[in-house]
């Protein structure tokens, strides 16, 4: 037997090499190992909580509202009913990483029909396509966490999927916490979906899955935990509201979400490589400096270049974080705030944009603009 | 979809055509691009659709100085 074929004989059926040994292999160049198994098994962005763009730390609440890169609070129902921030509490993190996203109950919430509260990430649609979810060969997916809590008891994710972004099809699950405070370590296998959403399932730049951890629901947003369904569930029937103790704690990391019915340990990629992937989605800029264009009239400079560090999702909406700009053209300079933006051209690296509500300039002459504290461009799911 | 604070929106025009919507979102002021993957773009349409919003048309034009 070849050492290439006996090499192959150790991956099982889940694209894991079992063998234990003690050979070594100096020679693998035949082998052809199975699609999934090496870098990139991981589907969650930012499952180790690191970036932290948007608050750089700080505790944020709301409605809907975007929290650490790719994680995305909902509040249905009731809003401010928690904090969410970027190591609350200052507890140490499990031993591998540095950060985790940490809730934090601010009432005694009473749940009324309606309401439901979590923390979701959706997956773009290109990163999920293999799961061939839908068909007779879907592929099953194994979501693994760190999870520490004030409370104990059955808690509930729930993955969806759908057209872009929907919510059709539906598999909510309960985990135990067994002890307070204490960091624990979860896995869960799903089955792959073989029955195809009525609205298909979204394998482009539109939201493919999504993986949400409920922090509380109403009945009727509750599935029955361990099997798909055609609902729009939102949490898990049997799963602790977190929302309902004023002060509960909730604190997670070291969240993947792969192929396959093994998990594997956390995949810990460069923090370069991890920003980049959140770039995609979100991505802000202190401070821009000046940007040339040219006067359209005297209050639009256009065909004013705004470079993008990647390949950004889709066209972003574009905020001027402080409002306040500043235009120089060769004649005179002046300052305001409340900037439009227009998009004229999207491409893999920049934006073509015009900036209108403007004054001081000159039609079709030469004119810059500085936006004081720079921009952000979301292009979030 | 989860619905989003949106308090304002007013089309931006460049010649005439719409381009873009200003638009205050959970309270803040941002541009969104007619883009139906724009997720703010398409929280706006949803709200419209329901009868929650209306976008309002964009202002006059700027007279071009000396034409």
């Amino acid at each position: 037997m070849s050492r290439a074929r006996s090499f192959s004989k150790l991956i099982n059926k889940d694209n894991y090499a079992t063998y234990s040994g003690s050979d070594s292999v100096t020679d693998i160049s035949a082998v052809s190992l199975p699609q999934g198994t090496l870098g990139f098994r991981n589907r969650i962005i930012n499952g180790d909580m690191r970036i932290d763009q948007r608050n750089a730390g700080a505790s944020v609440t709301g409605y809907v509202f975007y929290t650490l890169d790719r994680w995305i609070a909902i509040q249905a129902g009731t809003t401010n009913r928690f904090s969410v921030q970027q190591n609350a509490g200052a507890v140490t993190p499990p031993v591998g990483f540095t950060n985790y996203l940490g809730v934090v109950s601010l009432s005694a919430h009473s749940l009324v029909a309606g309401d439901y509260y979590q923390i979701k990430q959706s997956i773009e649609g290109f990163n999920v396509a293999d799961f061939d979810w839908g068909t007779a060969n879907a592929r099953s997916i194994t979501v693994s966490f760190w999870v520490r809590s004030s409370l104990t008891g059955n808690f509930g994710v729930v993955v969806s999927w759908g057209s872009s972004g929907s919510n059709q099809r539906t598999y909510p699950i309960l985990y135990s916490i067994t002890s307070a405070n204490t960091w624990e370590y979860k896995t869960i296998t799903i089955p792959g979906d073989t029955t195809m959403a009525a609205g298909g399932f979204e394998t482009g730049n539109g939201g493919g899955v999504q993986l949400r951890f409920s922090l509380g629901g109403w009945a009727t947003s509750a599935g029955t935990s361990g099997s798909w369904a055609a609902a729009n569930f939102q949490t898990v029937i049997g799963d602790t509201s977190v929302v309902s103790t004023n002060g509960a704690t909730f604190y997670i990391t070291g969240v993947q979400l792969e192929e396959g019915t093994v998990p594997t340990p956390f995949e810990h990629r460069p923090y370069g490589t991890e920003l980049a992937l959140c770039q995609r989605y979100y991505y802000t800029c202190s401070r821009s400096g000046y940007m040339l264009g040219r006067g359209n009239g005297t209050t639009a400079l256009t065909d004013l270049r705004i470079p993008t560090p990647v390949p950004m999702r889709t066209s972003p909406t574009i905020t001027d974080n402080s409002g306040t700009w500043y235009v120089i053209d060769a004649d005179s300079y002046t300052n305001g705030t409340g900037a439009t933006f227009s998009i004229g051209n999207f491409s893999a690296n920049h934006l073509i944009v015009q900036v209108g509500n403007l004054t001081g300039l000159t039609d079709n002459r030469v004119g810059m603009i500085s936006l004081f504290s720079g921009y952000s461009l979301d292009a979030e799911l | 979809m989860n619905e989003m604070n949106i308090t304002s929106a007013q089309y931006i025009e460049d010649e005439g055509t719409n381009v873009s919507i200003q638009a205050t979102i959970d309270g803040i002021t941002m541009s969104v691009p007619l883009d139906p993957a724009n997720r703010h773009y398409a929280a706006i349409m949803h709200q419209v659709k329901a009868g929650t919003l209306v976008i309002q048309p964009a202002d006059e034009p700027e007279q071009p100085v000396g034409e």
